[in-house]
């Protein structure tokens, strides 16, 4: 069973066969990459990764470009590690909600 | 006839990353019914009661979210009035005119983008097949039901910058009504804005964020409470990802779980809420309590429900 290591918070865990990245992470209870929609749409589960092989399901295009996906930019929710990965998050929430008129930021 | 113009939501055209997949989603999971298929290999929908030939349309495309939402009217007399008063406004962008045929079996169609870069159209035409229990005598639901099985389309949440804009442009030219709104500290500043262009609780709703025309879910009707329980069972025996609930939502007053379908486009199925009539009072949320607005029981946002749109 392939090993993930999140190199952001050193810690790792095992996927299952035929598991996603996002979905091991879930199963197990740990947090780090952030979940979204577990479909490859919305992005906020977006990694690295830095070394190792993997099978990557279709990715929206707006959040991953043609660019990214050659630089190892992958959705965690849509790849299926072969072996051993490290991944670097790279993902997040926005916070997009606007709650205050721009001119009243700080 | 009281209900005149803009009568209601009648089709959503969502982009999906792989087409069976969806397909199986919208109709075993939601449990619409397909009802055709066009030369660019979308796929259209309908829910059981819906009179029209669809409701929901699938588009295979790179990236998920809408490509657009569109409006029935009452009339053609209506759609080239409101056509001329659109392009009078100076709200909305890209103006065009639609030929019949061109989105199956429908008539002509207007469209626009509104303010926050959303595409809309308004049209008055689309070929009728009948609810499933037909209209003499019916049933109060038909056989052949499956999944959440909601009785119809019913909303959509949009987020984007310039919503002051948008209601200005539905409220003032398409002749909604605001039912809800959400306020920041100054209680004049709008975080979000619950708009009718009937007698709901919400056709229509728009959430300030700072991206531009990003679909935070689509809606469908469910007939009460335990529909909605039902909904969250097959969720879970399906392995749908879920994204809250069953929950209340203190806004329009909905019964309501969300999830998502399988190329990250969230789905809500909910039911209740209340009839509202042009002199009820608007309401309003005032941003301390907006935890309670959106989730009334866990009183709290959850980040996805900010961050994740599509
Ligand atoms: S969780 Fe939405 S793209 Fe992975
Ligand atoms: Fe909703």
């Amino acid at each position: 069973m392939p090993r993930i290591s999140m190199l952001d918070t050193g810690e790792t865990y095992q996927c299952r066969d035929g598991e996603t990245v996002l979905a091991g992470m879930e199963r197990l209870g740990r947090a780090g990459i952030p979940v979204g929609c577990r479909g490859g749409g919305c992005g906020v589960c977006k990694i690295r990764v830095i070394s190792g092989e993997y099978d990557g399901r279709k990715m929206s295009r707006a959040c991953i470009t043609r660019e990214e996906e050659e630089a190892g930019l992958v959705l965690a929710c849509r790849v299926v590690p072969r072996f051993d990965l490290q991944v670097e998050i790279v993902g997040g929430m926005r916070k997009c909600i606007m709650k205050h008129a721009p001119h009243h930021d700080q | 006839m009281a209900l005149t113009g803009v009568l209601r939501p009648g089709h959503i055209v969502l982009r999906v990353l792989d087409l069976d997949e969806a397909v199986r989603h919208y109709t075993q999971v939601i449990g619409l019914f397909e009802t055709g298929r066009d030369d660019e290999g979308r796929v259209f929908l309908k829910a059981w009661d819906e009179n029209d030939h669809h409701s929901v349309v699938l588009r295979e495309a790179e990236q998920a979210g809408m490509d657009y939402f569109g409006w029935k009217v009452d009339s053609e007399q209506t759609l080239d009035d409101l056509a001329v008063k659109l392009e009078a406004s100076g709200l909305v962008s890209d103006t065009r005119w639609a030929p019949e045929g061109e989105q199956l079996l429908t008539g002509r169609r207007f469209q626009f983008t509104i303010p926050t870069g959303h595409r809309m159209e308004i049209y008055a035409t689309k070929k009728t097949l009948g609810c499933m229990t037909g209209y003499d005598n019916p049933d109060p639901w038909p056989d052949g039901l499956r999944g959440m099985a909601p009785s119809r389309f019913d909303h959509a949440l949009l987020y984007g910058r310039d919503i002051d804009a948008n209601l200005t442009l539905f409220r003032d030219v398409l002749g909604f009504n605001l039912t809800e709104q959400v306020v920041g500290p100054d209680r004049k500043f709008l975080i979000g804005v619950f708009l009718t262009c009937s007698n709901k609780a919400h056709d229509i709703a728009f959430i300030r964020s700072d991206e531009d025309n990003r679909l935070h879910h689509a809606s469908f009707i469910l007939g009460g409470w335990h529909e909605v329980l039902h909904a969250a069972d097959i969720i879970s025996k399906r392995d749908v990802s879920l994204d809250i609930g069953p929950t209340r939502h203190g806004i329009t007053r909905g019964e309501t779980i969300y999830f998502f379908d399988p190329s990250g486009n969230r789905n809500e199925v909910f039911s209740g809420g209340y009839i509202w009539y042009p002199d009820r009072p608007v309401i309003t949320w005032h941003d301390t309590e907006i935890g309670r607005a959106i989730f009334y029981h866990d009183r709290k946002l959850n980040e996805a429900f900010l961050n994740v749109t599509t």
